[in-house]
């Protein structure tokens, strides 16, 4: 039934660059046009105790169904009365309300809130509207519970939404996690912090007072690296997240070791080093820093390698080898070295998509040195598609575990600030608002 | 289907039990009744003109200052402003922000605010004057050594870099002549002093690229010391890439004074 419509977002995600660019818009146009499930996403309202927390339950249901990319949400205005709170409201005569003009929803969303021994819970239902008859329209219906507060109705509706786009072949973003640098005001000391996938528990990591930069997270979510300069020049740190431990990772005698990056099996760091010449090798060493020899071996500036998450055999990286800064790929071990982009501008920032097959990066290409713009490209063909258009600086983004969504950072707001949007560059949403924030690195 | 699906986890199992129970005891939790239609059709606003925008400040910051050294210009404006632009080449601003300049003469900025209901300007004066004469040189003989901090900031200039590139200009050499000269005579005064060669770059390159381009910067400046008769020893490098600007200004003569290499006394 609606499973096609993922298909198609799959395919264009994996394909993007295997068409060509114009085939990629045309797609574009495709899911934001026609392809998306029409919902009615109605206000759920809450009885004793729960109505103060039902427009944040409202809020983030509505906000995590736009940002999963799969559904057209019908504006509130258009909705008929009364709206159903529970089954027994839902008959033929709803059921024709909501299908027919001027509504013309595929699928409904209906429910309350309501407390019960000082939790608050919520009956979440989704009914799908051409099924024919109310009696066989249900496709979700199941409870959720939380804490008596504004976080705990968050939980739920995050909750809920994740069930209805896991219905749709979609995966949720609840419970990943973005990490990322962040400055009080400019000149002021940076430090990673960590926050949730939807901007909400922004907290800090690292108390070093000083340059906490370009931090990096693993596979499988368990540890991260960045960059500190409490040793006085710049060395890696690799911390394990829970507990969050400082792990001591060895830095060569170097004056730069930077950019960290872990292997797809958490097992090793590959890194950015001055050690033994002029900056940098990439150099690939044990999780603790231990047994480490160098990949590359230009006489330029070698740094940001990403490994590839599927295979764990193909890096790419930004070098100086060919002039300006350019995106490379290379066999883990530093052979097959060949450039992805095309030696116009000035290119950064590469990340992997989960598929191992498609990268997103920072380039300048066609704008001013400076003006980075997000592109993605397909590394086997190497075609790419422009996501964002000299909207201030766009960079470093990040793929988020589902495939579909990007972080990033951007100036077009003014200030360095964190945002996401889905792969094609729609429904950007801003993350981070405090102070200044960079680099956002994606986990889970 | 769905439900029995979903009941796998522990917690949802719970869950559903305390409704289950709570459904057999007693009618499910009452939910409230629904709101009434909305009855009254909204009011229309007349339309007026809007007034003009308010200009709420716009100030320099200092107001007089020295030749060569800089004022801030701050400006907020409220009210409807499509565009808000200040004289002297700045050009179009953002409704409120703040900018560096660097007159050369004494200076009248006019801001300008234009919105639907008019314009409004209001303007901010910056006096020059021209530098006290430069002080004498420090007295390296004797107990009068003065401060590392100090010797350097007075003896050892910056050395400037091209865009995307680590290399020692032709322009650049003279100067390092200089810095070498001034830094063996500070090494000597001060025995256990070393000197760090820090290396900056302009903002335009990615931030990790920049790490190591200023990186090599700080290399090539130091490498030339050394030839220079400089002790390696003594000269540790670091890379602040574009960390630790000087400034911040969008344009050539701001990124130029970002690639360099700076010299500061290390511990």
């Amino acid at each position: 039934m609606k499973k096609p419509v993922f298909i198609a977002l799959i395919w264009a995600l994996s394909s993007l660059a295997l068409t060509s660019n114009l085939a990629a818009q045309d797609f574009k146009g495709n899911i934001v046009g026609g392809s998306k499930v029409k919902i009615a996403v109605p206000d759920f309202r809450g009885s004793a105790g729960a109505p103060a927390l039902m427009s944040t339950f409202n809020q983030t249901l509505w906000g995590d169904l736009v940002s999963a990319g799969l559904f057209d949400l019908v504006a509130k205005t258009f909705y008929p009365h009364p709206i159903p709170q529970q089954p027994s409201d839902f008959g033929a005569a709803t059921m024709a309300s909501w299908l027919n003009p001027p509504v013309q929803a595929s699928y409904l969303t209906f429910g309350y809130g309501a407390t019960q021994d000082n939790l608050f819970v919520l009956r979440g239902w989704l009914y799908d509207l051409t099924r024919g008859t109310p009696a066989q329209a249900q496709a979700l219906a199941k409870n959720y519970i939380g804490s008596m507060d504004d976080a705990g109705a968050r939980k739920t509706a995050h909750e809920f939404a994740a069930d209805i786009i896991a219905l749709f072949g979609g995966k949720s973003l609840f419970g990943t996690h973005i990490y990322y640098v962040h400055q009080a005001y400019a000149g002021a000391p940076k430090e990673v912090w960590v926050m949730d996938w939807d901007g909400s528990n922004q907290h800090q990591i690292s108390r070093y007072n000083g340059l906490t930069i370009q931090p990096s997270v693993s596979s499988d979510g368990s540890h991260i690296a960045f960059v500190s300069y409490a040793k006085r020049t710049p060395g890696i740190v690799v911390f394990s997240v829970d507990p969050l431990r400082d792990l001591h990772f060895y830095n060569q005698m170097a004056s730069v070791n930077s950019s960290p990056a872990f292997t797809p099996d958490g097992k090793q760091v590959m890194y950015s080093s001055s050690a033994g010449g002029r900056c940098c090798r990439l150099f690939l060493a044990n999780l603790d820093g231990t047994n480490f020899h160098p990949v590359t071996h230009s006489e330029f500036i070698d740094t940001e390698p990403k490994i590839n998450p599927k295979t764990g055999a193909q890096v790419v990286f930004v070098s100086g080898r060919s002039g300006p800064q350019q995106i490379y790929q290379m066999s883990i071990d530093g052979g097959n070295i060949e450039r992805l982009s095309d030696g116009t501008g000035e290119a950064s920032n590469p990340s992997w998509h989960p598929n191992g097959e498609i990268i997103a990066f920072a380039w300048t290409r066609g704008f001013a040195a400076g003006k980075f713009n997000i592109f993605t490209m397909d590394v086997a063909s190497k075609r790419y598609n422009q996501l964002t258009h000299d909207e201030g600086r766009n960079e470093n983004p990040s793929w988020a575990p589902d495939g579909t969504h990007l972080a990033f950072a951007s100036t077009r707001g003014g200030r360095s600030q964190i945002y996401s949007m889905l792969a094609n560059g729609t429904e950007a949403q801003r993350l981070t608002s405090d102070g200044l924030n960079f680099s956002p690195v994606w986990g889970k | 289907m769905l439900l029995q699906r979903k009941t796998t986890a522990a917690l949802l199992a719970a869950s559903l039990a305390l409704f289950a129970a709570s459904c057999k005891k007693k009618a499910p939790v009452a939910p409230p009744p629904p709101p009434p239609a909305a009855t009254s059709a909204p009011t229309t606003t007349e339309t007026t003109r809007p007034p003009a925008p308010v200009v709420a400040s716009f100030s320099a910051e200092p107001t007089a200052i020295q030749r060569g050294q800089s004022s801030t210009l701050r400006w907020e404006i409220t009210g409807n402003a499509a565009s808000v632009s200040i004289d002297q080449t700045i050009g179009n601003v953002q409704n409120t922000g703040n900018r560096r300049v660097f007159p050369g003469e004494n200076t009248t900025y006019t801001l300008t605010a234009t919105g639907p209901g008019g314009a409004t300007t209001a303007s901010a004066t910056v006096n020059v004057t021209s530098p006290a004469p430069p002080p004498p040189p420090p007295d390296t003989g004797g107990a009068n050594k003065g401060t590392p901090d100090a010797r350097l900031a007075s003896a050892v200039q910056d050395v400037y870099f091209d865009y995307d590139k680590s290399d020692v200009r032709g322009d650049s050499q003279s100067v390092l002549q200089q810095d070498a000269t001034a830094l063996k005579a500070i090494l000597a005064d001060f025995p256990s002093l070393t000197i760090v060669v820090e290396g900056h770059c302009d903002d335009r390159g990615s931030a990790e690229y920049n790490l190591g381009l200023g990186d090599r910067r700080a290399s090539s400046a130091k490498d030339y010391l050394v030839q220079l008769g400089v002790p390696a020893e003594r000269l540790q490098t670091i890379s602040y890439g574009k960390e630790r600007p000087q400034c911040t200004d969008e344009n050539e003569s701001c990124w130029q004074r970002n690639r360099r290499a700076h010299f500061s006394a290390g511990q």
